[in-house]
């Protein structure tokens, strides 16, 4: 089905100018702060209107400032999950992922529930609210409440960053585990290239509102366009990259 | 408590929980468009539901006469067709009260609403939740401390209503003399142990209609 964009704004003196398309793998956008990753992937969803461009999935358009197409956010089947996950505080951990489906019948929507329940290792914690669960618990909900509905794309802003070490390498490998069940375009924003070369399929490099390089991380990191890529291909600790990545670069 | 003290105690409840009825339900819409939407004169809506609280009531009571008048703009209207006014009735006393107790509402529900987290309203729409079960499943469960606290607040306001309310619904003995009224009339002919009774009541009640707010507005959601 794939995702293709093409995207301009001007905000507040930021100027957004972004093309790319990515099939049904993980494209990471890779990008210091501030390069209007986050902006991408917001107007993606239909949150924030472009001033031109479009968004498309498939042979169905979302955005279209060319036909005057805009889909409210609520009407595109993207599941969504914000840096701070945004889970909501006055609902238990099951009424968060129920709220993920409204439009699947109720009896469907209770057996996905329980799918995604125990997929998801979340089994027990049903009637617990957010503020009582750990912080791997509430990514993995919010994991669950965005796929619920079965999204025809995924877009991850940095779902990992405020947690520690550990519990990152054990979300990366729970995020391949969520694509091994969900074949869709999944859009993950990150400044950290360890995460990007552990996940990619294909990495897009922002900088100050448009892209820099394209591609895969072999070539990304074989041939860094430019100095700012090269210092964020650096950034890798050698020790993190080694099998994991080798055995993705023969994907 | 003689009659007259219970009569006005009742009446004074009513008046107020009439009014909160109504203040609670258009506080929580105008207060959410305030909040929510951008439309052109957005500033000049709040101000006009915000000029109550800062006019002296008999203004109000004069607008509300101009209006509700029986040869008010709306007022006439309603009496050619119906034979009823709302002047010196305890409608009249309910729709002061109202008036005078909606910018409370108004105030508060905006503020709390304007505070809920972007993100969350945001996530609600990502999960395909358009713009009612987002207002009512997430902004305002969420804006919950603020609504509740406004609606406590407007009632303590709506009980002691006085000024517009002598000018709309005057003073009679035993049909709209609210509490705030019918001290006025025992202090005005010397009889002071039920105005103290009165009094002392009033401010009981106030001041744990007060309480109620603050403590609504501090707790968690």
């Amino acid at each position: 089905m794939g995702l293709s964009v093409t995207l301009k704004k001007k905000v507040n003196g930021f100027s957004l100018d972004v093309a790319w398309e990515i099939g049904d793998e993980l494209g990471v956008l890779l990008g210091y702060s501030g390069s209007g990753k986050s902006m991408t992937l917001q107007m993606i969803a239909g949150l924030m209107i472009p001033d031109e461009g479009f968004v498309r999935s498939g042979s169905k358009a979302y955005f279209d400032s060319s036909e005057d197409l805009d889909t409210p956010p609520q009407a595109r089947n993207f599941g969504y999950v914000f840096q701070d996950l945004a889970l909501f505080p006055h609902m238990p951990i099951m009424r968060n992922i129920l709220f993920g489906a409204p439009e699947v019948p109720k009896y469907e929507k209770l057996l996905r529930a329980q799918e995604m329940m125990d997929a998801f290792r979340l089994t027990g914690l049903e009637n617990r609210y957010p503020s009582e669960i750990s912080g791997g618990q509430k990514q993995r909900v919010a994991f669950a409440r965005a796929l619920i509905r079965h999204p025809d794309v995924l877009l991850l802003d940095e779902p990992f960053s405020a947690l520690d070490q550990p519990l990152r390498i054990e979300m990366r490998h729970f995020l391949k585990e969520v694509r091994r069940r969900f074949e869709i375009p999944v859009i993950f924003v990150t400044h950290d290239f360890n995460e990007a070369a552990f996940l990619a399929d294909k990495i897009i490099v922002y900088s100050q509102g448009g892209i820099v390089q394209m591609g895969s991380l072999a070539q990304v990191s074989a041939q860094p366009a430019s100095p700012e890529v090269e210092s964020l291909v650096k950034s890798v600790a050698p020790s993190l990259r080694a099998p994991e990545e080798a055995m993705f670069c023969e994907e | 408590m003689d009659t007259g003290t219970l009569f006005s105690m009742r009446l004074s409840l009513q008046v107020a929980t009439v009014a909160t009825f109504f203040v609670v339900i258009i506080g929580i819409c105008v207060a959410y468009l305030l909040a929510r939407q951008n439309f052109r004169g957005k500033e000049i809506v709040d101000m006009l539901f915000t000029l109550p609280l800062v006019l002296p009531p008999t203004v109000i009571g004069y607008y509300l006469i101009v209006i509700f008048g029986r040869n008010g703009l709306i007022g006439k209207t309603i009496y050619e067709w119906t034979g009823f006014t709302i002047m010196f009735t305890w409608y009249a006393a309910a729709l002061a009260s109202f008036v005078v107790a909606l910018p409370l509402m108004i105030k508060t529900t905006r503020a709390s609403i304007e505070s809920v987290d972007r993100n969350l309203i945001n996530a609600s729409y990502t999960l395909g939740n358009g713009e009612l079960v987002t207002a009512f499943k997430v902004i305002l469960p969420l804006a919950k401390k603020g609504v509740i606290a406004g609606a406590v607040l407007s009632f303590a306001r709506a009980m002691g209503e006085f000024g517009a309310t002598l000018m709309l619904a005057g003073n009679i003995p035993g049909k709209t003399d609210t509490m705030p009224l019918a001290i006025y009339s025992l202090a005005s002919s010397g009889e002071w142990t039920q105005a103290h009774t009165m009094v002392i009541l009033l401010t009981i009640m106030s001041g744990v209609f007060l309480y109620l707010a603050n403590v609504y507005s501090k707790r968690g959601t």
